[in-house]
């Protein structure tokens, strides 16, 4: 899995609430059997127009989003479906966290398998982070992962909860699937030992 | 210490936990589907696994198929390809495949049950949001990603954090015209899509109880649009009467032994939950969406809401959007809108009994004109049974389209889907921009006020028609 310990990049914010994996990747594009070239259909319905050219008034249209790597998005992201084609959209485009108040709960674990950093702050944050989007679009937000911590451009700092497992999985690179397979012999027990 | 039905199938399945880290869950049953599989088994090739317990997964084809006979051929390259490498993922692994031609495909959500693979107590995962539906016959049933799918074949194992309990209290009894979908709608709307995150749902009460699985069943999928993990129902007669001779649920001095083991699921007298909603069914009217997501739903007589009434920014922004997206005006009534298209099926509504219902309305009834009508059982099963009863001759009579088992309209990835623009009531779980067609503009709602639509053209109270 893609490691996670620092970044710094800018944010492009979409202050929606309870956006759903339907539009984070429209159900159209999950009929790949493997998971490169999702970015390309990242919000593909709010981002293009039916005949595929850009919807210019789209966050990701705009010049001073290019290139950002933390999406800044409202209450409840990524609720909806287990499509894990939802965080790889996310990747695929660019990005590698996810500021909300909250997310939903499959999302949740789905990005932390791939790399993608879900950062919760308090409502209070949120709004200071909406307004700097708004009046320094291009200014760069740091994450330290180890710290816990999210630095705005002006120097204030907030610390953002994570579960130890999933940290040092991130901080390290550890995918889960390897650490489950060390428990084999527990599970070869747990299954001699059921009715 | 008393424990809920949710301790007790948690407790008996953890396999081991270390300090700081989640649970190792042992998973009983995984289901597996075309669209969110593929990338796990290209996962196990490339470390070199092999699938652990092959008989503890089952797969079935449900997303992209068409819903046209099975013996034309597939015209979308992409959806043909899907279904080859699903296949030949578990033609390769060992796997079990409901393939195109069996006469027991179907939604995933529909076969489980069906086929008695989904009991009591057990633990049930699949790609899919919607597994919280097998949560009906009180097992602990959720929706997992691809990476997730991976580590079940891998090791028939998840890492889980023990999630919170709710319950969920539904008092008294619905009346005429309504159903499980009406209840769930209801709630939803009452704790808002993210109302349950972080939890698991124990529905109880009264109103639950008196309920038929395939009503429970119904109640159970759509938890996870309240945000919630899974839903859980106690097994009771009515969970014991229905899995009774099914294919692969337990049978002679076994099926004894089962039936003595759920006995013993139930939540005990005092067992305490994290938090508790209360609901009564006896105070609901029929229920529909207005919005983009479906905890934007009312009561079928009530009126869009309006934006400037609402305190929050955030959600006057949200409702605005909504709005915008669906056409539709604060304050206007919802009865009399008309519709273009009407869609009963997916794995909340696509049952026998569903079918029953609004084949009940259809009958001596004919579609309105310009209105375009789907019926879509859940499965292969369904679909023969429907078909003994005549229940098809009642939709085909009635110029409704009577198709083959799949996800159709619900998902819009297999061919069904809306025009931009149009407006359908459907009896599927979600109503989100886009997810039944691009532009497609969705109202849910329970089979029978489906139906009612279908054949007055627009929003109708059922009730006035069951008269
Ligand atoms: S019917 Fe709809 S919700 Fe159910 S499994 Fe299929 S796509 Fe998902």
């Amino acid at each position: 899995m893609a490691q996670f310990t620092t970044l710094t990049a800018r944010l492009a914010a979409l202050p929606i609430n309870d956006i759903d994996t339907d539009q984070i990747i429209p159900a159209r594009f999950l009929k790949v059997t493997d998971k490169a070239g999702l970015g390309a259909a990242l919000f593909a319905d709010w981002r293009y127009h039916a005949d595929g050219s850009p919807k210019t008034d789209f966050v990701l249209n705009q010049p001073a989003a290019q290139g950002a790597q933390i999406l800044l998005a409202g209450d409840n992201f990524g609720c909806g479906s287990s499509r894990e084609h939802a965080p790889w959209a996310l990747t695929g485009y660019g990005f590698r966290a996810v500021v909300s108040t909250s997310f939903a709960d499959i999302f949740r674990s789905n990005a932390l398998k791939n790399g993608l950093l879900p950062v919760v702050v308090d409502a209070a944050t949120h709004a200071e982070l909406l307004d700097l989007a708004e009046e320094a679009p291009t200014a760069a937000l740091t994450v330290d992962l180890a710290a816990q911590t999210l630095t705005l451009p002006g120097g204030h700092t907030v610390t953002f909860p994570i579960d130890g497992f999933s940290k040092t999985c991130l901080l390290k690179g550890v995918d889960e699937l390897g650490y489950l397979l060390g428990f084999a012999d527990q599970i070869a027990a747990y299954e001699a030992a059921r009715p | 210490m008393p424990q809920t039905l949710f301790d007790k199938i948690w407790s008996r399945h953890v396999v081991a936990q270390e300090p700081e880290a989640p649970a190792v869950l042992y998973i009983d049953l995984h289901l597996i589907h075309e669209v969110t599989s593929p990338q796990a088994f290209t996962g196990l090739r490339a470390r070199g696994l092999r699938v652990r317990r092959p008989g503890q997964t089952v797969a079935t084809l449900d997303h992209s198929i068409p819903t046209f006979s099975p013996d034309l051929p597939i015209l979308d390259d992409l959806a043909a390809k899907q279904i080859q490498v699903m296949e030949a993922n578990c033609a390769e692994f060992g796997l079990r495949l409901y393939g195109l031609h069996s006469p027991n495909r179907g939604i995933v959500h529909v076969i489980g049950p069906e086929l008695g693979l989904t009991q009591p107590g057990m633990t049930i995962v699949c790609g899919d949001s919607h597994t919280s539906t097998h949560g009906a016959f009180g097992a602990l049933a959720f929706g997992i990603g691809t990476s997730e799918v991976e580590m079940v074949l891998a090791t028939q194992c998840l890492l889980q954090r023990q999630p919170r309990t709710c319950a969920v209290q539904v008092d008294g009894q619905l009346g005429p015209g309504l159903s499980s979908k009406d209840i769930i709608l209801a709630l939803i709307a009452k704790i808002g899509v993210g109302g349950g995150t972080g939890h698991v749902f124990e529905y109880t009460g009264p109103a639950i109880r008196a309920l038929t699985m395939e009503q429970r069943m119904t109640i159970c999928n759509m938890s996870i649009e309240g945000g919630a993990r899974a839903g859980l129902i106690a097994p009771d007669e009515t969970t014991f009467e229905y899995l009774a001779g099914r294919e692969f649920a337990p049978s002679g001095a076994d099926w004894e032994a089962a039936v003595a083991r759920w006995r013993q699921l139930p939540s005990d007298p005092g067992a305490a939950y994290d938090k508790t909603v209360t609901l009564d069914a006896s105070a609901l009217e029929p229920m529909i969406t207005y919005g983009t997501n479906p905890g934007m739903g009312l009561p079928i007589t009530g009126r869009v809401p309006d934006p400037d009434a609402l305190g929050d920014a955030n959600q006057k922004l949200a409702l605005d959007k909504a709005l915008k997206y669906m056409g539709l005006r604060p304050g206007q009534p919802l009865l009399g809108q008309p519709v273009d298209v009407v869609f009963i099926g997916s794995c909340t509504n696509s049952r026998l009994s569903d079918l029953r219902q609004a084949a009940a309305l259809f009958k001596g009834r004919k579609v309105a004109p310009n209105v375009r009508v789907l019926v879509v059982p859940g499965s292969q099963v369904v679909k023969r049974q429907a078909e003994a009863e005549g229940l098809d001759k009642i939709f085909l009579e009635a110029g409704a389209d009577w198709r083959y088992a799949g996800c159709s309209m619900c998902i819009a990835m297999n061919g069904d889907q809306l025009q931009p623009g149009q407006y359908a009531v459907s009896t599927s779980n979600r109503n989100f921009e886009g997810r039944q067609g691009k532009g497609g503009r969705t109202f849910l709602a329970s089979p029978l006020t489906a139906a009612a639509a279908a054949v007055t053209g627009r929003i109708t109270d059922v009730r006035t028609l069951l008269a």
